[in-house]
């Protein structure tokens, strides 16, 4: 049985198509159709509900070497008030999860993980803790709204002073008053574009969706569902759990060095890592040339040669055109490469190119 | 509600015929296309094909995911609507006007459904 976002009653009003997702029920689009709401996002703004994400606290003394331990980033020396990237590896290499850690004081993090993921994501934590670390899932007490856009903070400004808005990109503010509704604003997304992440209590949730509504009534501010979330996400390039990864892919041959801290003295997966050497497999784009769309989980070939497989793809609304992901072998992996996707038994031609498909201007 | 004009026959699998001297236009319902969402790509067949009662001859993506059209007939395309090629969205837009595909020698056909019948049929699915 799925669970009610706080904001499913919201969601009914508004006249979003409801569907089963990562056990929520959540919008899959509303009544525009996910090319608007893609296209809201990338010219003016979109108001996402993504409280199902899931949401552990760690405390203690210890919390930043459990933290060091079970991630692959190195959260050492980290500013208050900074977000920071990550991904949870298994002894063997394999990716658990892909997450964000907030740091809110010298033993109190937030780490923020995916919702079809929470209950194993917890599971492994708990088991993994250093004497002195305390983890809390606060998941079902916390509803996440996510602002997006390039008229995202015009539309805070309108509800907040100017220093209650968290300006860097990757920092958060951890208590806002919003219009008497306390939260904690971030300036992070999954949509490629500038935008906030805002947490708040499940109570609170409701008055937030809908002063963000009135506030951003000017800015072009339209309500987006799931749909209009991956075909963003994909558009950007930005990785998806059980996609881009799963447990049998690493964040290496995801492509996710930039988060993983080989150099660091220990952390779960660490040495499976270093011992597997340069990945077997690379992740690169692929815009298609021919006719058609190409999805997840089909073959790429290099004339007869099968080389790897689609991890993501679909028709990128900003861009026009038809794009996806795939995990490749590295020695057919050059920019320009010309190659051909099975899409249900025909051959469809692509060509590599780099990634991100799409860069904010 | 959708719009089921009274005039068509339906299939089971949300496609709205036209039989017009015996020449069977075939198109997706409105029904259809608002469950399919933004459609950007349609495969269709080429003039002179086969078409079979109860089975694909066409797949439509929308940016969700990708589903096969049925054919409601069996017989030969006659006329290819490409004009949806490069403009999919049309189905979107007036799905009663963006016609697929006109089958002649029609041998067999499928159970139809006039409006009536269908609209039970999409109230089913709604429930």
């Amino acid at each position: 049985m799925e669970q009610k976002t706080p904001l499913y009653d919201v969601h009914v009003a508004e006249g979003g198509k409801i569907v089963p997702f990562a056990g929520y029920l959540l919008p899959v689009q509303y009544g525009t159709g996910v090319i608007k709401e893609h296209m809201a996002v990338r010219q003016q703004a979109g108001l996402f509900d993504v409280s199902h994400m899931g949401e552990i606290l760690f405390t203690g003394p210890t919390a930043l070497d459990t933290l060091n331990h079970l991630l692959t980033n190195d959260y050492t020396n980290m500013p208050l008030n900074k977000v920071r990237y990550g991904v949870m590896c298994t002894p063997d290499g394999g990716t658990i999860d892909d997450l964000v850690v907030y740091k809110f004081g010298e033993e109190s993090y937030l780490v923020v993980v995916n919702a079809a993921n929470r209950e194993k994501d917890f599971t492994h934590m708990a088991q993994n803790l250093l004497p002195g670390t305390k983890a809390e899932d606060i998941s079902d007490s916390v509803a996440q709204l996510a602002l997006q856009g390039p008229n995202s903070p015009a539309i805070l400004k309108k509800l907040l002073p100017e220093e209650q808005i968290p300006k860097g990109y990757y920092t958060a503010l951890p208590d806002v008053d919003l219009q008497g509704i306390r939260c904690m604003i971030s300036r992070t997304g999954y949509t490629g574009e500038l935008g906030y992440e805002i947490y708040t209590a499940n109570e609170n949730a409701p008055k937030l969706w809908q002063l963000l509504r009135k506030a951003g009534e000017e800015f072009g501010l339209i309500p987006c569902g799931l749909g209009a979330r991956d075909t963003l996400r994909l558009e950007a390039a930005m990785p998806l759990y059980g996609h881009e990864m799963d447990e049998t892919i690493s964040p290496l041959e995801a492509g996710l060095d930039f988060g993983v801290k080989l150099n660091k003295k220990e952390f779960i997966g660490r040495d499976a890592l270093v011992s597997a050497g340069t990945p077997k497999r690379v992740r690169v784009g692929l815009a298609v040339t021919g006719r058609g769309i190409v999805r997840e989980h089909q073959e790429v070939y290099l004339g007869q040669e099968k080389i790897g497989l689609t991890t993501s793809g679909t028709h990128c609304p900003f861009l026009d055109k038809a794009v996806a992901m795939a995990l490749i072998d590295p020695a057919h992996a050059a920019e320009g490469t010309a190659l051909e996707v099975n899409v249900r038994g025909r051959r469809v031609p692509v060509e590599i190119v780099p990634l991100p498909f799409y860069k904010r201007p | 509600m959708p719009n089921i004009p009274a005039n068509l026959k339906y299939s089971k699998s949300h496609e709205w015929i036209l039989e017009e001297d015996e020449v069977f236009t075939i198109g997706l319902t409105d029904y259809a296309q608002s469950a399919l969402g933004d459609i950007v790509f349609i495969n269709l067949p080429e003039e002179g094909d086969e078409v079979s009662a109860g089975e694909s001859f066409a797949d439509v993506e929308s940016v969700k995911a990708v589903s096969d059209v049925f054919s409601p007939v069996t017989g030969i395309v006659s006329a290819v609507n490409e004009a949806l090629l490069d403009d999919p969205a049309q189905i979107n837009e007036a799905p009663y006007d963006a016609w697929l595909i006109k089958v002649s020698q029609v041998s067999n056909t499928e159970e139809l459904l006039d409006s009536d019948g269908y609209e039970a049929v999409v109230a089913a699915e709604e429930a």
